[in-house]
């Protein structure tokens, strides 16, 4: 039971690991790639902090192996802003809106909501809550964030169309 | 939290998998999505030395009508992709209505609906709508492979008709006759995240007459397993509905029931509960069965 070399696509860029097969691909992701954007709450799929979008799909990378995630597209809230320095809309909208508090839901709230815009650029306030009912918030509540969802989704709408 | 290490086995094609099943037999577990049992592995309630990944063999994951007018769910087709089904939503509404409200997106971007089954939870979501809609489940072995009808499938709590050795191919489902209705209900603490306190499906068939020429009542989360409601069932059969009749099957279905109480509802709580939701899954079954007459 030794460990494994593994290559990860992760925001377009490569990257080769030897992990034991028993590595999370949330526990790869921060402590091999030094990714940290990516949070661990529960560890057990209740709350969302360490949502990642594979293959363009939400899930929670702390139920993932990093052995599973290979020869996938993996986003993490890096990938949202990869300059570092421009914010993506979604999370200009989260400052803007005052939507992040202590901020430790705040990336997987956003890949839950960019998961939501990238399949319904139009959600309706019902549709956001349930996109991201399995994130939880424990300081800022959630009508802000459902706020920070919609001015996004306007937004994105908005340019998606001048250009 | 951590996993104890283990082995990972990829295999590439069917075949191989079970071979690798059949060779290790217990020290070993098969992973689809992962979401039961990693939080196994984690709590160190199951400790494998290998696991053996279903995720690199082609194809598993299809849903699809069959010539002979059944649907196939295939081994690795993810919660999402039922609830989104064009076939199941037409076909099968209380199957996509409980996969729509099993866990979370993330979830079930993750979970498959054979994980779910093969779990073999009291309070599985998906469970009641399979043995409403009569599924068979497909079970592979080296010697090939044996059909299991979903009401013999659970044996108890964690246990089902698996055998060491086996994996689970896929589920067929008899598309229903055409004045059919069916529907699923839940009742949980935190809405859809939580698992089921109490979850019940029903499907009643209407003949040219309007009597109901088929019946079915499932109940999950009130016994150690997902159960059908024979006794409820058979009352209906050959009659035309009526509110009384149903109130009938629905008192049945709570004497039927066996629930414990726990962190989720007490016994009474779900006994109660089952009366309630037997009651309006069988209303919005015979609802849409008449419909479909008309
Ligand atoms: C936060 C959270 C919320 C949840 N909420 C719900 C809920 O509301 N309702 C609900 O019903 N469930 C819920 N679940 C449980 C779980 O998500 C589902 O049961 C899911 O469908 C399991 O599928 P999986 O592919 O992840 O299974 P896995 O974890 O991969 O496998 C589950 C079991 O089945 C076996 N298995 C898998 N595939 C096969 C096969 N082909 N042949 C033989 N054995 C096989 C595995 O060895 C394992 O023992 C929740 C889980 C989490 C983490
Ligand atoms: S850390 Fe993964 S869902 Fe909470
Ligand atoms: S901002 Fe603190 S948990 Fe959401």
């Amino acid at each position: 039971m030794s460990k494994v070399n593994v290559i990860l696509k992760v925001n377009g860029d490569l990257y080769e690991v030897a992990v034991n097969p028993s590595k999370t691909l949330v526990e790869v992701l921060r402590e091999d790639l030094q990714l940290m954007g990516t949070k661990i709450g529960c560890q057990t799929g209740d709350c969302g902090a360490c949502s990642v979008l594979i293959n363009g799909k939400s899930a929670c990378s702390c139920l993932t192996l990093a052995i599973e995630s290979q020869n996938k597209e993996i986003t993490t809230i890096e990938g949202l802003a990869p300059s570092g320095e421009e914010l993506h809309p979604i999370q200009e909208a989260f400052v803007k809106e005052g939507a992040i508090q202590c901020g430790y839901c705040t990336p997987g709230m956003i890949m839950s909501a960019k998961h939501l815009l990238d399949k319904n650029p139009t959600p309706s306030e019902l549709q956001i809550r349930q996109a991201i009912s399995g994130n939880l918030c424990r300081c800022t509540g959630y009508a802000r964030i459902v706020k920070a969802i919609q001015v996004a989704s306007e937004k994105m709408n908005k340019s998606a169309k001048e250009s | 939290m951590y996993i104890r290490n283990f082995t990972y086995l990829e295999p590439k094609t069917i075949e191989e998998a079970l071979a690798m099943k059949a060779n290790l037999g217990i020290k070993s577990s098969i992973i689809a999505g992962g979401t039961d049992l990693l939080i196994k592995m984690k709590h160190h309630s199951i400790n494998p030395d290998f696991v053996i990944g279903l995720n690199s063999i082609p194809d598993l994951d299809y849903i699809k009508i069959n010539t002979d007018n059944e649907l196939v769910i295939g081994t690795m087709a993810k919660l999402t992709s039922i609830e989104e089904s064009n076939e199941i939503k037409n076909y099968f509404p209380a199957l996509a209505h409980s996969a729509s409200v099993t866990a979370t997106v993330q979830i079930r971007n993750m979970g498959t609906l054979v994980g779910n089954i093969c779990n073999a939870s009291p309070s599985a979501d998906n469970a009641t709508p399979l043995l409403a809609y009569d599924a068979k489940v497909v079970i592979m072995n080296q010697s090939g492979n044996r059909i299991v009808a979903m009401d013999e499938f659970f044996k108890g709590p964690g246990k089902s008709a698996l055998e060491t050795g086996e994996i689970v191919k896929e589920f067929i489902l008899p598309v229903p006759s055409k004045m059919t209705g069916s529907s699923y209900q839940k009742v949980s603490t935190r809405s859809k995240v939580d698992i089921a306190g109490i979850c019940v499906s029903a499907l009643i068939s209407l003949d040219k007459d309007g009597k109901i020429a088929k019946a079915r009542i499932a109940l999950g989360a009130v016994a150690p397993i997902p159960f059908r409601v024979y006794k409820a069932e058979e009352l209906l059969i050959g009659k035309i509905p009526n509110i009384e009749l149903l109130k009938e099957a629905s008192k049945i279905a709570r004497e039927e029931s066996t629930p414990i109480s726990d962190m989720r509802s007490s016994a009474d709580y779900r006994k109660a509960m089952v009366e309630v939701l037997t009651f309006r899954v069988l209303e919005a079954s015979i609802q849409s069965a008449t419909k479909k007459k008309n």
